[in-house]
């Protein structure tokens, strides 16, 4: 701002310069009007023949007066009055909603906060929550495919134990098998190399004993 | 080709009013179309009440928030109740210049008397104001704190005439501005128009000299005509402070 002592300043040196300026040009002025009231087509030069400044001729203050007092009566009454209550007004209505606004602005700004907090809390919920879903699953997968792997080597060993006594029970039956051929064999070929007719529960002790050797 | 010729007052319309010659002049015509200007520009510019301001309304506000400022800042937080009074000085002084700016009009604050009878104004005004704050205390107006009494028969009549010349310097300010302003664009006008006449087609060449010059001088008159208004209204603010605060 501005100091007063400048300010005094700007209006002494401005009154200085008008006062030096208007001398001045008074002086040529006169000069002018002087030029002009000996030219012979000089049309207002009998208006005032005088020759002075029309400002210093006393005939028009009066009215001069006059009229300022009414018109600056006039303008002092509707701005005191009219014109500057009301450019108060709006100016005032205007900074009231802007502060309004402002307020209203914290108050929304203050209220996102903490809806922006809420979220943030409920999304920690919710991702601690699918952590726990998450790990609940896995032990579920984990488990059931314990099951199903014991399930399944159940399974296997049970066919491994039906294969196998099916495998035996072949074997015994193509032992019994070779047993009765054996006997058949045997009872042949002793009945046509030596001619003994061996009987039939001999033969089959005979290659019962043999095989029980060769097992063995 | 007078170039006081301007400052002529001329009567439109006679009145006497008490013996006294108060015709309805040119002067007064101008005085009214001021008036008449400021309060159009001020209520219409406000009339729509906008939130956001259109450009009558900008400007409107700017006026009342550029005077609001001047009386704040130089005449403190007390003076806000003569507000109007400064704010209609303002506005009247500063219209009556810019409508000097247009060509044809009048300048009635190209008038000693006029600009006396106003500064006179706010002289009254502002004693009358110390007057009642301060009642016969502001008789120490005129001798300066701390100075030895010794002094007080040298000071105080220096301090008595610089009060009472208030109203003349700030009256003779706006007045011998203005007058000056104006002969001076009519006086480069005349040379323009005097060396066409006189040197003929020579004259049209050496006439854009004076002609420049009077391009450049209207818009310091321009300037002029915002400073005086500023400086009339900062001076009355100053001396409101003056009446309000005793120094």
């Amino acid at each position: 701002m501005p100091n007063l002592l400048a300010k005094g300043r700007l209006a002494r040196w401005s009154g200085v310069a008008g006062a030096s300026l208007a001398t001045l040009t008074t002086m040529a002025g006169t000069v002018l009007a002087a030029a002009a009231e000996h030219a012979p087509n000089a049309a207002h030069g009998g208006e005032h023949a005088s020759g002075g400044l029309p400002q210093l001729n006393p005939a028009n203050f009066p009215t001069q007066i006059f009229w300022l007092a009414l018109t600056f009566g006039v303008l002092y009454y509707l701005m005191s009055k009219k014109a500057l209550p009301r450019v108060a007004e709006v100016l005032e209505a205007r900074q009231e909603r802007i502060s309004r606004d402002l307020a209203k602005a914290a108050q929304l700004k203050e209220e996102a906060e903490a809806i922006l907090a809420q979220v943030e809390k409920s999304l920690a919920g919710a991702r601690a929550e699918a952590q726990g879903v998450i790990a609940e699953a896995a032990a579920g997968i984990e488990a059931n495919n314990q099951a199903r792997q014991a399930q399944l080597n159940a399974d296997i060993a049970e066919r491994l134990r039906t294969a196998e006594a099916s495998i035996a029970t072949a074997k015994e039956q193509a032992l019994a098998n070779i047993r009765a051929e054996s006997t058949g064999i045997v009872r042949d070929i002793t009945s046509r190399l030596a001619g003994v007719d061996v009987d039939q529960a001999q033969a089959d002790a005979a290659v019962a004993a043999v095989l029980e050797e060769r097992r063995g | 080709m007078d170039p006081l010729h301007q400052f002529q007052i001329n009567s439109l319309f006679q009145i006497v009013l008490g013996g006294y010659d108060v015709s309805f002049t040119n002067s007064a015509f101008f005085m009214v179309v001021a008036v008449a200007a400021i309060y159009a520009l001020l209520v219409m510019g406000v009339a729509n009440k906008s939130m956001v301001p259109g450009r009558l309304q900008s400007l409107a506000e700017m006026f009342y928030e550029f005077v609001a400022n001047l009386v704040r800042d130089n005449a403190g937080h007390d003076a806000k109740p003569y507000f109007p009074f400064v704010f209609s000085i303002f506005m009247f002084v500063l219209i009556g210049n810019m409508i000097g700016m247009i060509p044809y009009t009048f300048t009635f604050t190209s008038h000693i008397i006029v600009t006396f009878a106003l500064a006179a104004t706010v002289f009254v005004f502002v004693t009358i104001l110390a007057l009642l704050k301060h009642g016969l205390h502001f008789f120490s107006f005129f001798m300066p704190h701390g100075a030895p009494v010794a002094l007080a028969p040298i000071l105080i009549p220096i301090e008595v005439i610089s009060y009472v010349m208030r109203p003349v310097s700030l009256s003779i300010r706006l007045f011998a501005n203005m007058m000056a302003g104006h002969t001076m664009l009519k006086v480069f006008a005349g040379f323009t128009v005097m060396m066409i006449s006189g040197m003929g087609a020579l004259g049209f060449v050496t006439g854009l000299v004076p002609l420049a010059i009077n391009v450049a001088l209207t818009g310091f008159e321009f300037l002029v005509a915002f400073l005086q208004a500023y400086v009339f209204s900062i001076l009355t603010c100053l001396y409101i402070r003056d009446a309000l605060e005793l120094h």
